[in-house]
């Protein structure tokens, strides 16, 4: 084999390790989704029929979910009694879905004030802390838990900002300052719905929508209708 | 191998009966492009708009059809006629320029452009043709005109009737054969605001009011869509609009002046752009 071939050869097999390198990289990065938690069915914990989604929303997920972001904003999600760091939730189709959320974030505000009123709900409405609401202050807005595909906007209250006991990162304790929200909905047909935050939350972002606002785990993810 | 002399006098005129081929060709795949392809052309026939863009895009393939077949067929006929011998390796006779064809070509290609230019023009200027024609739109239809107004945001579109109180939807429900005044804009990045079936395409800028025009002309339901890459949610960014009776419309906008009654007194008066607060955590 010449010299000219030997060197053309060791270009061919140096790309093309390169490029397999390159797509593996890529498939591992287009792949990389946050594990599925399932939601509760409420026979076990409540005796009602449909199923129980636990939620915890934080101002900062912490170094022990996320070394890399410890100080984005995040949902997690309550897994057989374990705080989980997951966006993709697992629910039935066509049946009711009991959601509690306990927001432990401050306000932010939503761009949007329209958005501030509860859609999509059995009742039209949800409860904060207890008491029965139809739309909040979009000013006291922290979150959004939006399904807009399924006609569902809950609007998530914060906490104030004199509040005693603030959580500084997940996982957070139900002694620390927070909102409980809760709300029903229905499912519909079996199929992958995508969620979101509509809340300018992601601080030091610009418009406040990049970072954790714009990744698959933090302030946005699935809904897998099964 | 010594080329074989060439003698120009043996040749056919393959101007003149490559141009025939040419001609008549056109003459029969043109009509049959048009009423063939032309009733099936996009968006369809959901507005007045989408009905003038299925017109010109008939239009437009009308007058592409001989181009492609002066191009194909030329190339077909250069295969069969100029192709080499076996065996043998001639060169062509050496042509430096030829004015009468340059000249056809401009003169013909410049009027093909100017024409459609003109065209487009002309058309742009009846009623905007469902583009987004910025805040004060040149070319506006007479008659009374319902103004929308569709409010971008990462990630969805939402909807404000300022003849009836501002109320704000969630879904686009439009009356039939009335003419709707759309006014587009966005609340954070850059969307586009797309109604295929009703031909209407606009960008929606943040802090610009972007007018298009629209005459729903069917009752159907039809697809919105953002057309403008928006950030991780950009694909998802869609929803399906109505074209309904004036009655059932009218109806249906009490229903959301009830249905979203609650959060009326937090919105912003009807304005033809925002700049919403709050930025702060993005500051």
């Amino acid at each position: 084999m010449s010299v000219v071939a030997k060197k053309l050869l060791g270009i061919g097999v140096g790309g093309v390790v390169v490029v397999v390198l390159i797509a593996l990289y890529i498939s591992q990065w287009a792949t990389s989704f946050p594990q599925t938690v399932a939601a509760m069915s409420t026979r076990k914990v409540a005796g009602l029929n449909g199923t129980q989604l636990t939620l915890q929303t934080v101002a900062a997920i912490g170094p022990k979910y996320s070394p890399s972001h410890p100080d984005w904003v995040s949902y997690l999600v309550l897994d057989h009694g374990k705080w989980v760091h997951s966006t993709i939730f697992k629910v039935p189709a066509h049946s009711l879905v009991h959601v509690t959320v306990l927001q432990y974030d401050g306000d932010s505000g939503l761009r949007n004030p329209f958005l501030s009123q509860v859609q999509g709900t059995t009742t039209g409405m949800e409860t904060i802390d207890g008491k029965a609401t139809k739309a909040i202050n979009p000013e006291e807005a922290s979150h959004t838990f939006a399904v807009p595909q399924l006609g569902l906007f809950i609007p998530l209250p914060g906490v104030p900002e004199e509040a005693k006991n603030q959580c500084e990162f997940a996982p957070c304790t139900l002694a620390e300052a927070h909102r409980t929200i809760t709300f029903t909905f229905r499912t519909g047909a079996k199929g992958r719905y995508r969620w979101q935050c509509f809340v300018p939350c992601a601080a030091g972002w610009i418009f406040g929508f990049g970072g954790p606002m714009q990744t698959l785990g933090y302030m946005d993810g699935f809904l897998d209708v099964v | 191998m010594a080329s074989e002399p060439i003698h120009p006098g043996s040749e056919p005129n393959h101007a003149r009966r490559f141009g025939l081929i040419w001609v008549i060709s056109s003459l029969i795949a043109t009509p049959l492009v048009v009423l063939l392809i032309g009733p099936i052309m996009p968006p369809g026939h959901g507005s007045e708009q989408a009905s003038g863009h299925v017109t010109d895009n008939t239009v437009l393939i009308g007058a592409a059809t001989p181009v492609l077949l002066l191009v194909v067929l030329y190339l077909i006929y250069a295969i069969v006629n100029f192709r080499q011998p076996k065996g043998a390796a001639l060169e062509g006779p050496a042509i430096h320029g030829n004015a009468r064809i340059q000249t056809t070509w401009i003169v013909v290609t410049s009027i093909l452009v100017i024409s459609l230019a003109a065209y487009g023009t002309i058309r742009l200027l009846e009623d905007g043709a469902g583009a987004g024609a910025g805040p004060n739109p040149v070319a506006v239809p007479s008659g009374p005109k319902l103004p929308v107004q569709v409010i971008g945001q990462e990630w969805a579109f939402t909807y404000r009737y300022p003849t009836y109180g501002g109320v704000e939807t969630p879904h686009l429900v439009l009356p039939v054969n009335e003419m709707i005044e759309l006014h587009v804009t966005s609340l954070d990045v850059i969307h586009s605001f797309w109604a295929y079936q009703l031909g209407v395409k606009a960008d929606a800028n943040p802090n610009t009011d972007n007018v298009v025009f629209v005459r729903p002309t069917k009752k159907q339901t039809f697809e919105v869509r953002c057309a403008e890459l928006c950030g991780i949610w950009h694909g998802y960014m869609f929803d399906h609009g109505q074209v309904v009776s004036p009655t059932a419309f009218a109806l249906w906008i009490k229903e959301q002046q009830v249905r979203f009654a609650p959060v009326a007194k937090y919105l912003p008066k009807y304005a033809r752009k925002y700049i919403p607060e709050p930025i702060r955590r993005g500051e």
